[in-house]
């Protein structure tokens, strides 16, 4: 290879990609990461609770559902589909693990299992009616979500509603069980470690393949960032209760599939798939298939997301996953700067999209603020996300003929 | 000298309407051949039929002197045959490297390797000196010449000696139109056997060897870069005047 052309390659290597991914890359985390901070910041001042290690525990605890139900939902956008069906798949697992518990007498675990089947099952069904049959996704996860909620009121029968024995290990999961501070502290040294070890291994791969590669110092930007992060959430949660496991849960969910979309082949399926479903066809990516494990993957999450609801509340009944709950999990993903028409977003955007959200609620709620005030203010801010996300993507389209 | 692709007698029917008719084509390697014609020639039909989306209702295909049965684009990639149609096939919100590799990503493991899909996307942009500001960009970010540059490149990446273009220069500016010709050029450098099929008279007298005419799906003759002028084929092309025997078009 000729050094001399080397010059020219000014796309850098992995610091200056990420660098992207934090400004005005494909999933502009940046932004809304800072209107976090913003929201944060308004709502301590208004009412100094909000910043009190307990409040920001129990945000983070109440995160976790709706987080996972909206990682699912980031995964079918990407894919260029949508779930709306989300909410009562959440709340069919919901009723599964606690009707099974109480009126079956299953041990909790083979609840859960059922449920994540039943949501596997049904993200099956909707992959294939979309995939193989073309039927809009929007019309069918629409249908699904009236029949799922039906059978979802079957299951919990005549009560409609099914409390959890409060000593069963899906309940102290979400509600009680935190990680030990040794342990967390530990726990963020070696992610520290070892996110930098990757970046280290990275560089060193590119520089012998005469690629353009950042320098030392770049690299190891990345894991420092993330060592003051996670350093400031251990040191002050730990003040409170801690970190919870369903809370670890989420953001492992989060990393591992952050992983999986942009490391693998199935990953960058999905995205091609979303970003153009024909060029995909036409280079070989198996399509069908790739659709339907999205559909798959989204609604295995959103059952996940009914059973760590029914921890957290103890209980299961007709209200849970309903309401506006899918539509609160499609505006964190949105939020969080996944794009509704495909292709472009990324997973952390769940775990902002879900924080941004949430905190509004928590904080509003401090401030003895109703429901209607948070669901304005929720609204406003959705508005807000999508009408940023439509203003990029028409940018992007500027050179591009096709809409 | 056997041909490094031959269609023999080709004819292609759709329902009533015959696309093509008892065609007789040969290109070889180092070579650049020119299919030209007005619209409903049957171009895009026989690019289809050298590239595997439609196989003939008679006749033959053969590469090296080997009849081969075109079934499907997969199957004419496999015996060495890729295409690059009007259409680009380009994923808008994938990089460079990404569209180049889709469908064919390089792996270890369950992990893509970025590292060598990255390396190969420079080696072969820089031999075909493709001009492209960086392979990580959104391809959407790219201009008309520069994305067609790398649906080309996507082309050649399973090594074929077979390069079908269909319309490379439809919509492009003159700069760019300039690009995607030296392009071709390069090509026929690296020693593929390089189909254009175009209907701008211009672009085909600046790089084919050969120029082919095709009219209703005959193929009305076959005639030499060098020494045809517009006219001829102009006149070829329209039916206005008997093939070679000169003079204007009206």
């Amino acid at each position: 290879m000729t050094t001399a052309r080397t010059a020219p390659r000014t796309d850098g290597g992995r610091i200056s990609s990420a660098w992207q991914t934090w400004t005005d890359g494909d999933h502009r985390l940046a932004p809304i990461a800072g209107a976090l901070v913003v929201i944060w910041v308004a709502f301590g001042i208004a009412n100094p609770t909000f910043w009190t290690p307990e409040n920001l525990v129990n945000l983070s605890l109440q995160s976790v559902s709706t987080g996972v139900i909206a990682l699912g939902i980031v995964i079918v956008l990407l894919a260029g589909q949508i779930d709306l069906s989300v909410g009562s798949v959440s709340g069919l697992a919901a009723a599964i693990v606690a009707v099974g518990a109480v009126a079956g007498d299953w041990p909790v675990a083979l609840g859960v299992v059922v449920a994540l089947v039943a949501g596997a099952l049904i993200g099956l069904l909707y992959g294939v009616l979309v995939a193989r049959f073309g039927l809009p996704g929007f019309v069918i996860t629409l249908a699904g979500l009236l029949v799922v909620a039906g059978v979802q009121w079957r299951v919990l029968g005549a009560d409609g509603s099914v409390n959890l024995p409060f000593d069963s290990w899906l309940v102290k999961f979400n509600q009680a069980w935190f990680v030990p501070d040794g342990v967390a502290w530990v726990g963020a040294a070696v992610v520290v470690a070892g996110v930098a070890t990757i970046g280290i291994v990275e560089r060193r791969r590119r520089v012998l393949a005469e690629l353009p590669a950042p320098t030392v110092l770049g690299v190891l930007i990345r894991p420092a960032v993330l060592a003051v992060l996670l350093a400031v959430v251990v040191g002050y949660l730990g003040q409170a209760r801690g970190i919870g496991y369903s809370v670890v849960l989420f953001v492992v969910l989060v990393a591992v599939t952050d992983v999986l979309l942009r490391r693998t082949r199935w990953g960058r399926h999905v995205r091609a798939v979303g970003g153009d479903h024909r060029a995909s066809l036409l280079a070989g990516v198996p399509v069908r298939r790739t659709l339907v494990s999205a559909f798959v993957a989204c609604s295995t999450l959103a059952a996940l997301g009914g059973v760590l609801a029914a921890g957290r509340l103890a209980a299961a009944n007709q209200g849970t996953g309903g309401g506006g709950l899918f539509l609160t999990a499609i505006a964190a993903a949105v939020i969080g700067g996944t794009s509704l028409f495909g292709g472009r977003g990324s997973a952390w955007s769940a775990l902002l999209g879900v924080l941004v959200i949430q905190s509004i609620a928590n904080g509003l709620t401090l401030l003895d603020l109703d429901a209607a005030t948070r669901n304005i203010v929720t609204g406003l801010v959705l508005a807000f996300a999508v009408s940023i996300d439509t203003l990029l993507r028409q940018r992007q389209q500027r050179s591009v003929t096709r809409v | 000298m056997t041909a490094a692709i031959t269609l023999a007698g080709v004819s292609k029917s759709f329902g009533a309407a015959q696309a093509l008719v008892d065609v007789d084509l040969e290109v070889n390697t180092h070579e650049v051949l020119a299919v030209v014609g007005d619209n409903g020639a049957g171009k895009s039909t026989l690019a289809g039929l050298l590239s595997g989306v439609h196989t003939p209702d008679r006749g033959q295909v053969r590469i090296d002197g080997e009849p081969v049965h075109l079934t499907s684009p997969a199957a004419a990639r496999r015996e060495g045959i890729a295409a690059v149609f009007q259409e680009l096939a380009l994923c808008d919100n994938l990089d460079v490297v990404e569209n180049l590799f889709l469908g064919h990503e390089a792996a270890a493991g369950i992990f893509l390797d970025e590292v060598s899909m990255e390396r190969q996307a420079w080696e072969l942009l820089d031999q075909l000196a493709a001009r492209v500001p960086s392979v990580r960009v959104p391809v959407a970010a790219l201009s008309g010449g520069q994305r067609r540059t790398i649906a080309i490149a996507r082309a050649l990446l399973g090594d074929p000696r077979v390069i079908v273009l269909d319309e490379p220069t439809t919509a492009l500016g003159i700069r760019q139109t300039a690009q995607v010709l030296t392009l071709v050029e390069r090509l026929r450098e690296r020693g593929h056997a390089v189909v254009l099929i175009s209907h701008s008279i211009t672009d085909v007298q600046a790089v084919a060897d050969r120029i082919a005419v095709l009219r209703l799906g005959h193929l009305i003759g076959e005639f030499d870069a060098e020494t045809t002028t517009t006219e001829d084929l102009l006149g070829a092309i329209t039916g206005a005047v008997a093939p070679r025997a000169g003079g204007r078009a009206s």
